[in-house]
């Protein structure tokens, strides 16, 4: 006797597609920095190679994205859209850094609630009025504010050494922090990239730099054995 | 009688394998788990190999669990008077097989009347793991000066070897590794070296939720072993920005209503 099919249930998102590895923040004296790596992985392909992950949200604030593409393109449409309409209301108030921070962690949670994540680990730097933001949400709606962030992969290899740098720096030596680190993140993660791009946001504004190639180092002498045993070259 | 060496027999060995799958499958009975949560440790263990020899570092702290068992355990075990040990996992396989490999290595000295060399103590250690097809949960960092030079090596549970002139291994692996990769050089001298091991030890204790307390560091070099235990002390460094203390006037008010208690005699239930 043959029982019937039961129908899959109605599913949802349940993994993202193509990815962007770590995002990393760090306040420093006068403003905050934002720094990713601009690759888009296809699973282990490295499809997409200069992807834009960190982006220009009004005047005092970017946003980087980790996770999910195509979701943080639509979390982008929806900031745009939010922008504008902030903008057309035209009450000589605009969102503060904070806010967009809060409205993200809303939209974040409430789609989890529906199972329906938007899978990304998502970083809000600004700076506006001379104070600072730095803060961090992810795809279930968790919200957290710190002078040190770090996203995905970024957490277990950058972290520590941001950790170690503090947040007493001037721009040149929060870039140079930035640079090491995402070249650390190079060399221990799988799905990193050396084409790298900064922002960031003082009173001066929002400055998001073009990609860049860092440099990486192969010259140890121990690197040039092929075999265990013993064998010295 | 038998030969002093124990040479294993050719082959894999499953003996356990039966045994182990029945105390799985009575796991799923609940309450009355047979199988005892194995003590780990959640660690941090990493090596250098610096200008005249190797420089290895370890946490102190062994996990059962989310609950810390030893709080200053010592995690760089003695394999030969030049080679050393840490070990990541199970305590009780990282302790038993260096104990195991570090006898054997005492045979092999008297029988060859020759100091050890560090690729031995490795290739005896690998093959044993790799028996055991990686059961036996240790994960080592294998350090040493013999006639060849100084070299470091790393053994994965399975069996597998790399070589290398830093490594790091344990779930504070990443967070060690972050410190080698933005701070080693060749031909680091002494203090250096062992600075350098302690801050990749120091991260991992940091950032890492299995690892913990003190810092132990061991020296070898071609005079010999120099051994410092707790040579960094468990020291709370996040301190965090929120007051434990508020002041009075930390909360604004705008009112203020004072009225006198009166304290009636008899009981209050019969007005």
């Amino acid at each position: 006797m043959k029982t019937k099919p039961v129908a899959e249930p109605s599913t949802r998102t349940q993994q993202p597609i193509v990815t962007g590895t770590g995002v990393l923040g760090i306040k420093y004296n006068g403003g905050v920095m934002l720094a990713c790596d601009t690759l888009g992985s296809y699973g282990s392909l490295a499809r997409f190679r200069t992807v834009k992950r960190l982006e220009k949200v009004g005047d005092f604030t970017v946003v980087g994205a980790s996770g999910d593409l195509s979701d943080f393109q639509k979390i982008s449409s929806m900031l745009r859209e939010m922008s504008t309409s902030d903008s057309a209301y035209d009450d000589g108030c605009n969102m503060t850094p904070r806010d967009i921070h809060q409205y993200l962690g809303r939209v974040m949670y409430n789609r989890r609630n529906k199972f329906d994540p938007l899978w990304n680990e998502l970083v809000v730097a600004g700076f506006r009025d001379g104070k600072p933001f730095l803060g961090a949400v992810d795809l279930i709606g968790t919200m957290y504010e710190d002078d040190i962030i770090a996203t995905s992969f970024g957490n277990y290899v950058c972290l520590p050494l941001m950790r170690k740098a503090g947040t007493n720096l001037s721009k040149e030596e929060a870039k140079q922090v930035m640079e090491n680190c995402l070249r650390v993140l190079y060399y221990r993660n799988t799905k990193s990239s050396t084409k790298i791009q900064i922002a960031t946001v003082s009173a001066e504004g929002v400055e998001i730099g073009e990609p860049f190639e860092i440099s990486t180092y192969w010259g140890y002498s121990a690197f040039q054995h092929t075999e265990y045993h013993g064998k010295r070259l | 009688m038998e030969a002093s060496l124990e040479i294993p027999k050719g082959g894999f060995s499953f003996d356990l394998c039966k045994r182990n799958a029945w105390l799985e499958s009575q796991a799923n009975y609940g309450s009355s788990s047979i199988i005892k949560k194995a003590k780990k440790t959640g660690t941090t263990i990493a090596g250098i190999i610096f200008k005249d020899g190797v420089v290895l570092g370890a946490d102190t702290r062994a996990t059962s669990g989310p609950i810390v068992a030893d709080k200053n355990c010592e995690k760089i075990h003695y394999l030969a008077p030049n080679i050393f040990c840490c070990g990541a996992g199970t305590s009780a396989d990282c302790e038993n097989v260096t104990e195991m490999m570090a006898s054997n290595l005492t045979l092999h000295r008297l029988n060859t009347g020759r100091e050890c060399r560090v690729i031995t103590a490795v290739t005896m250690l690998s093959q044993y793991l790799f028996r055991y097809q990686g059961y036996i949960s240790a994960a080592l960092v294998v350090g040493g000066v013999d006639s060849t030079g100084p070299s470091l090596y790393t053994i994965h549970p399975h069996g597998s070897v790399d070589q290398l002139p830093f490594v790091t291994m344990g779930s504070g692996s990443l967070a060690a590794m972050a410190v080698f990769e933005a701070g080693y050089q060749e031909g680091l001298e002494r203090q250096p070296g062992i600075d350098l091991v302690r801050a990749a030890i120091q991260s991992g204790i940091d950032n890492d939720l299995g690892s913990g307390s003190n810092v132990d560091i061991t020296v070898i070099t071609p005079e010999g072993v120099q051994r410092f235990r707790n040579l960094d002390k468990a020291e709370p460094k996040y301190k965090s920005k929120n007051p434990l203390f508020y002041p009075k006037g930390t909360t604004k008010y705008y009112d203020e209503i004072i009225s006198k208690v009166a304290i009636i005699e008899g009981d209050a239930m019969e007005q």
